[in-house]
């Protein structure tokens, strides 16, 4: 399968590690992966903290350099930026775009995919041929979790991962309190919200905390070294990329 | 199509500023900000809500068609919004014709003074009250005590929060922030002739507010009342309760006064059917509120022989002609987003500074009072309320969409608001981001806040806006490369091909040995 995989904005600038295992992982799944150069961001943020007109030509930026029919999938490590694409961008491509975009956003839509369900309901695995032998408790993010729907999707692909040490995280279906700007706006409720989701995932005593989304990993990891806790955070593909030839190694800054 | 301009409508008026309670004085962040250092308020709270989603996780999972009732709710309200006018002009017929009065208010103000005359009209100066969200949302207590007549609330957390001059913070467990030695105390100082040995056990404390309250039951001749249902078919008004007081005000007094919202009314009586099972389970967790009364006008010698419904537009009609927004008003006033929700769950109702909290409340009160009313208007605050995490989305009984309507009500703000740092700030970012070549060169400066990282590569402290979130999180410093350069490199390179090469070998392996098929 000839894969375009889309780096979003945090991942490429912030976090490319992350975006490094999803091009590992999919690259030793057999398939091309691509990266069209010219892509930048969704325009989550400036959709959800209000600016709908802004981002049109970056919804328009994203169709061009994945509508291409040679792409047979958009897949991309973060379950928010597929809900943008999913949910957000005809919005957008409705209200403020022409003909042209609305047709090109629906064409590119239906084959962008969050990594976790990419895997499982497409290519049809969830035995990636990982091996990562640390005690993992997996946070389900809000969009992932009730934008997308991923469901157990994630869980089954860690499940079978050899060697890990995979436990329950208590209420993990609530939020961490990321939001976006919402951390930034009402940083004081969402201080509250992530003081609890800190408190939980210690609680498990667990190595690392993954996630689908690299935004809430940043939000969780931040308070996570503010207490200076044993936990740290860490793209669920990086644990999908690992393997016993090619074991996971820190590379970025403990966060 | 027409070529003779047919006009269009004037815009709808909003709920009075100034007028009721839909409106706080302070915008969200800062009073929230009070509310979360109230830790009685946040143990209460937490208490409360963890509790009543799990009962009604319980009730709703267990009925097989509950997703069906769902659509059929959410589907009932869409279709009760596009015929508004007549289901409530067919209400108005039938209400009539069974003997009762329908007056009509376009706000809170022509409510209220409705409200008053009418008891005035009995002679009584005191009404008793069952729990209505309308007649809280547009302050009728504060109208009929200025007009000197005594409203006293018959639920018991209704009546709690009126004896402490307080305001709910919960829709359906308005004194959810008290404890009950401060309910004691209450008692103790605003109850006459209460037994001062009163202690702090709960059923003592209502058995003192039940004394309290027959003898209000038993003599006063006006009561009014809000409803959760208002039948068009047949004129049939509903209330829901848990209590009993309602049962005692809708049946005791000579007369009833009961202020709707336009959008209660229903198209016909069997689709009582629907909300009678989507709202106790919703709302209480229950399969089954106590107290389900209905009533239809007047019956000769049995109940009030004088029936009068308002009904209260405040900013109705505004939210109907919004056509993202007006799913706010499928709401039945259940609670369940206020349950789930993990901001209302740690600020409390009060920081909403409106009669309806949360999730439900940030996308009504901006669309019934409006959040451009003032420069600063709180209310332009509330829908930025949220996470938009979705779990009242998920646990709305209507299906309203209220993260959808969240974003929808920031970009009506945002396109009112003028210029702004933040909008100045977000066109820059977008204008970067449209531009490939300017947002790479942005990544490589972006490389160089690697300087602000300390030896552990974090950021510690960050300026205003930024200090509220640097508080309580590090930032991590941005890496020595991008992706897209790591990409381009040999490095990236020999990764991917390593990657494919190690790929081929498992998957040749697993083809020679079906043992090891992964």
């Amino acid at each position: 399968m000839r894969i375009g995989l889309f780096a979003t904005c945090l991942g490429d600038t912030l976090f490319p590690d992350a975006v490094k295992a999803t091009a590992v992982l999919l690259a030793r799944l057999g398939h091309e992966v691509v990266f069209p150069p010219e892509q930048t961001c969704c325009g989550q943020m400036h959709v959800n903290t209000g600016y709908q007109r802004e981002p049109v030509p970056l919804v328009r930026g994203f169709a061009e350099q994945f509508g291409d029919a040679a792409i047979d999938a958009v897949v991309m490590p973060s379950g928010s930026c597929a809900g943008s694409v999913r949910h957000q961008h005809e919005i957008i491509a409705e209200r403020y775009g022409d003909r042209a975009l609305r047709a090109a956003v629906t064409t590119v839509k239906a084959k962008t995919y969050e990594l976790s369900e990419f895997l499982v309901d497409v290519l049809g695995v969830t035995d990636v041929g990982a091996h990562f032998p640390h005690r993992v408790t997996y946070h389900p993010t809000c969009h992932s979790l009730r934008m997308l729907r991923v469901g157990d999707k994630p869980l089954r692909l860690l499940r079978a991962v050899d060697g890990i040490d995979l436990v329950e995280l208590p209420e993990a279906d609530s939020c961490c309190g990321f939001g976006g700007t919402f951390a930034v706006k009402n940083a004081a409720t969402s201080s509250a919200m992530l003081h609890d989701k800190v408190g939980h995932i210690t609680g498990t005593g667990a190595d690392i905390c993954t996630a689908g989304d690299s935004s809430c990993l940043m939000h969780i990891g931040g308070g996570l070294t503010r207490i200076k806790a044993g936990t740290r955070t860490l793209h669920l593909a990086q644990i999908l990329a690992a393997t016993r030839t090619a074991p996971y190694a820190p590379t970025e800054a403990v966060r | 199509m027409s070529r003779t301009f047919l006009g269009m409508p004037a815009t709808p008026p909003r709920a009075p500023y100034g007028e009721g309670n839909l409106r706080g004085d302070a915008a969200f962040p800062r009073a929230a900000e009070g509310e979360l250092r109230n830790e009685q308020l946040r143990r209460n709270l937490g208490r409360a809500t963890h509790t009543i989603r799990a009962k009604r996780l319980a009730v709703t999972g267990e009925l097989p068609d509950w997703e069906q009732l769902r659509d059929a709710g959410s589907a009932l309200k869409t279709d009760t919004m596009n015929r508004l006018p007549e289901l409530l002009e067919e209400l108005e017929r039938k209400v009539t014709e069974r003997g009762g009065t329908v007056h009509w208010a376009r706000d809170g103000v022509e409510a209220n003074a409705i409200v008053a005359r009418l008891i005035e009209a009995t002679g009584s100066d005191e009404v008793i009250k069952v729990k209505s969200m309308a007649t809280q949302e547009i302050g009728l207590n504060e109208h009929l005590e200025s007009r000197g007549i005594t409203p006293y609330e018959t639920d018991l957390a209704e009546l709690i929060v009126q004896l402490a001059h307080d305001k709910p913070s919960h829709i359906l467990v308005p004194a959810i922030h008290r404890n009950r030695d401060e309910i004691r105390q209450i008692f103790l100082k605003e109850i006459p002739g209460v037994d001062p040995s009163l202690d702090a056990v709960p059923a003592h404390l209502a058995a003192a507010a039940r004394a309290y309250l027959r003898e209000k039951f038993m003599t006063t001749k006006v009561a009014v009342s809000g409803a959760n249902f208002g039948v068009a078919e047949t004129g049939t008004l509903s209330v829901v309760e848990s209590e009993g007081n309602g049962r005692m005000c809708l049946t005791l007094p000579e007369t009833l006064i009961t202020v709707m919202g336009i959008e209660k009314v229903i198209p016909r009586y069997q689709d009582l059917e629907v909300f009678l099972q989507l709202l106790p389970r919703s709302s209480t967790g229950e399969r089954m509120n106590p107290y389900t009364s209905m009533w239809t006008g007047v019956t000769p010698g049995d109940g009030p022989q004088e029936f009068h419904l308002v009904l209260l537009d405040n900013g109705r009609t505004a939210a109907l002609a919004d056509k993202v927004g007006r799913a706010a008003l499928h709401c039945i006033r259940c609670s369940a987003c206020l349950n789930v929700c993990p901001v209302y769950e740690r600020a409390g109702g009060h920081a909403y500074g409106s009669t309806y909290p949360g999730p439900i409340g940030a996308v009504l009160t901006p669309q019934l009072a409006g959040m451009h009313a003032a420069k600063d208007d709180p209310n332009s605050s509330l829908p930025y309320a949220s996470s938009l995490c979705g779990a009242c989305f998920d646990a709305c009984p209507v299906k309203i969409d209220i993260p959808s309507l969240l974003v929808e009500l920031r970009h009506q703000k945002t396109e009112q608001s003028g210029t702004t740092p933040e909008k100045l700030a977000m066109k820059a970012a977008a204008g970067v981001m449209k531009r490939p070549k300017l947002y790479t060169a942005a990544q490589k400066a972006a490389g160089l806040g690697r300087v602000l990282g300390g030896r552990d590569g974090t950021i510690s402290h960050l300026p205003p806006p930024f200090s509220g979130w640097s508080d309580s999180r590090d930032t991590p410093a941005p890496p020595r490369q991008s992706f897209r350069a790591w990409l381009a490199s040999d490095e990236g390179a020999a990764t991917l091909q390593g990657a494919a090469d190690e790929g081929a070998r498992q998957r040749a392996a697993a083809h020679d040995d079906p043992e090891e098929q992964r």
